[in-house]
């Protein structure tokens, strides 16, 4: 599999903080990769690099071959990479609709991939003229993963889906995005090691804003003392 | 067979809002056993006109402050630009109205563009800095005796000659129509703006803009866009004062005039467009009623009034309104279900 993202070496600051020390990473076209580590590893911060929403000062960032390190968010969006962050980010004062019509690239992006989206996320149906502060968490989730569905993205980043979510709603989630890895790329970022072990094809630890640790996760799902050491959790 | 039942249909407040507000003079008249064109029936038209101007002016603010979340303190520099230009271009240069109404629009969107290439590279608090020096600018402009010839430095611009067709004095009640009919059109623009896809965009910057971004919009071109037509309509207000008041001097200019921006629409309700504009009455009426019976004192008396109306309805008037509104449907919804539910399982009739 050719390599989608390559992530080499890079270093993030926030303010005076040196929060990323040398984050290196690949997620091959078509698979499901998860970023792990504990609170504070740098993972989110990784992603946001990646989008535009922190500029690297040192290091690559690569889509397709093509550098993309330093550009503007949205102009990195607009390559193809949707992102979903942490805490359920739904526009409230928007209706279920306009918070996914909101997404579309070109006109019509909705509707063709409503039926994708909607088969995946039957509740969005539901309350579609709801407005997005209204939805309970879960629905908030799943509206804030079907607005990258809306256009035509080719990785999908993706914070902490399960966070703060009742196990059977997270248990929709992981449907969902295991349905999705049919459509496009994931790279995943996620505390609960039994998601990610479910839906992951490889495996990236983070540690101290450094990449610590990488292969393919049914082999990390079976090496309990990295997973105790890494991610605190058996 | 049974009667349909006669109901209104769901947006019958603003057509019946208007009717009210077109039969308002008549209804004066009427009322008061006075021409419609002397006495009370007079004054008021002049009263609600000058409010309708104001509404435009605090619509503009709502769509800069309430719709994109962009807090300037320098709107008052377009208001006052528009003012001054219209009385520079009718009393000096001769132009037709109608050739001032572009200029005013043209110089707004010079003005506007210039303002907000240059402040929007910056956010909240910094921004409201940076708005603030630029109407500071324009202030101090307006009374520099260097171009006194024009602008009448700060005595200000006096007997700005009206067209005699809209004259406010000669001519109220048409001039009286003329502003009702430029403020129900800004608004049926401005809605129109808010319900588009590029409002739609504007809302999302409002509530986070670094999520707008991520879903791949150039924000600062759309707060550009909502800065722009904000300061095109509220010159537009502008020019029309120039055209009821005759004149244009420094206040208009002032940090006053913008935070009469901020008051009607917090008054009214951030966000809302109705709500502006029925701050921008309540400000005028306030003031007016506040003035008579207190005085000079009136100001005093209108900031503790505020602060009710902050603590008791602190999403504006309209906001809280629509708040509830939403509150009271929900819960009767809730009723409604439970209801229904109980009924389905047999509810009093139900044998065990």
């Amino acid at each position: 599999m050719t390599d989608l993202l390559r992530v080499e070496n890079i270093h993030t600051f926030i303010g005076q903080f040196h929060i990323l020390e040398g984050v290196s990473l690949s997620v091959p076209a078509g698979s499901i990769t998860a970023l792990l580590g504990r609170n504070g590893a740098g993972k989110t911060t990784t992603l946001r690099s990646i989008i535009g929403l922190l500029s690297p000062r040192a290091g690559r960032i690569m889509l397709d071959g093509r550098e993309i390190q330093g550009r503007p968010a949205y102009d990195i969006a607009a390559l193809g990479i949707g992102y979903v962050p942490e805490h359920r980010a739904v526009f409230r004062d928007l209706t279920v609709e306009e918070n996914l019509k909101i997404a579309e690239r070109r006109k019509g992006d909705l509707d063709r991939r409503s039926d994708l989206i909607f088969d995946l996320f039957p509740d969005l149906k539901r309350f579609i003229r709801l407005p997005g502060g209204q939805l309970s968490g879960g629905q908030q989730q799943m509206l804030s993963i079907a607005r990258v569905l809306v256009a035509d993205n080719r990785l999908l980043l993706i914070d902490e889906p399960s966070e703060g979510l009742a196990p059977v709603i997270v248990e929709n989630i992981i449907e969902a995005l295991r349905r999705l890895s049919d459509h496009t790329t994931v790279l995943l970022v996620e505390q609960n090691f039994r998601m990610a072990a479910q839906l992951a094809d490889r495996y990236y630890i983070l540690d101290d804003g450094q990449s610590v640790q990488s292969g393919q996760m049914a082999e990390l799902a079976r090496d309990g003392a990295l997973v105790a050491k890494y991610l605190g959790a058996g | 067979m049974k009667t349909p039942r006669l109901r209104l249909p769901r947006n019958w407040l603003g057509p019946a809002a208007l009717l009210v507000l077109v039969l308002f003079p008549f209804a004066m008249a009427l009322i008061t056993g006075q021409p419609v064109t002397e006495g009370a029936p007079k004054f008021w038209q002049g009263m609600l006109a000058q409010m309708f101007i104001l509404a435009v002016y605090a619509m503009s603010y709502d769509l800069l402050l309430g719709y994109t979340g962009i807090l300037s303190f320098g709107h008052a520099m377009f208001f006052g630009t528009g003012a001054y230009l219209t009385g520079i271009l009718l009393k000096h240069a001769g132009w037709p109205l109608w050739q001032v109404g572009l200029a005013v629009m043209a110089a707004a969107v010079l003005q506007s563009l210039l303002v907000g290439l240059l402040s929007l590279r910056v956010r909240g608090v910094y921004l409201a800095m940076v708005t603030l020096a630029f109407a500071q600018m324009f202030f101090i402009l307006s009374e520099a005796t260097d171009f006194a010839q024009w602008t009448g430095a700060e005595d200000g611009l006096h007997s700005i000659p009206a067209p005699r067709w809209m004259n406010p004095t000669d001519e109220r009640l048409r001039f009286y129509f003329i502003s009702l009919a430029f403020c129900v059109a800004i608004y049926l623009i401005v809605r129109r703006v808010v319900e588009s896809p590029a409002g739609k965009v504007m809302i999302a910057i409002r509530e986070n803009e670094n999520r707008a971004q991520m879903i791949g919009y150039n924000t600062f071109v759309y707060k550009l866009l909502a800065v722009t037509l904000s300061g095109v309509l509220a010159a537009l207000s502008g020019l029309m004062n120039a055209l009821w008041n005759l004149n244009a001097n420094p206040t208009m200019l002032s940090v006053g005039v913008t935070i009469n921006a901020l008051l009607m629409t917090i008054i009214g309700g951030v966000g809302t467009l109705v709500g502006p504009m029925l701050g921008a009455a309540i400000l005028q009426l306030l003031g007016y009623w506040l003035n008579a019976f207190f005085g000079p004192r009136w100001p005093l008396i209108f900031g503790i009034v505020f602060v009710l109306i902050v603590l008791f309805l602190p999403y504006g008037v309209v906001g809280t309104w629509q708040m509830r509104g939403a509150s009271w449907r929900s819960t009767w919804a809730e009723r409604r279900r439970r209801l229904a539910g109980w009924a389905n399982e047999g509810g009093l009739g139900r044998k065990n």
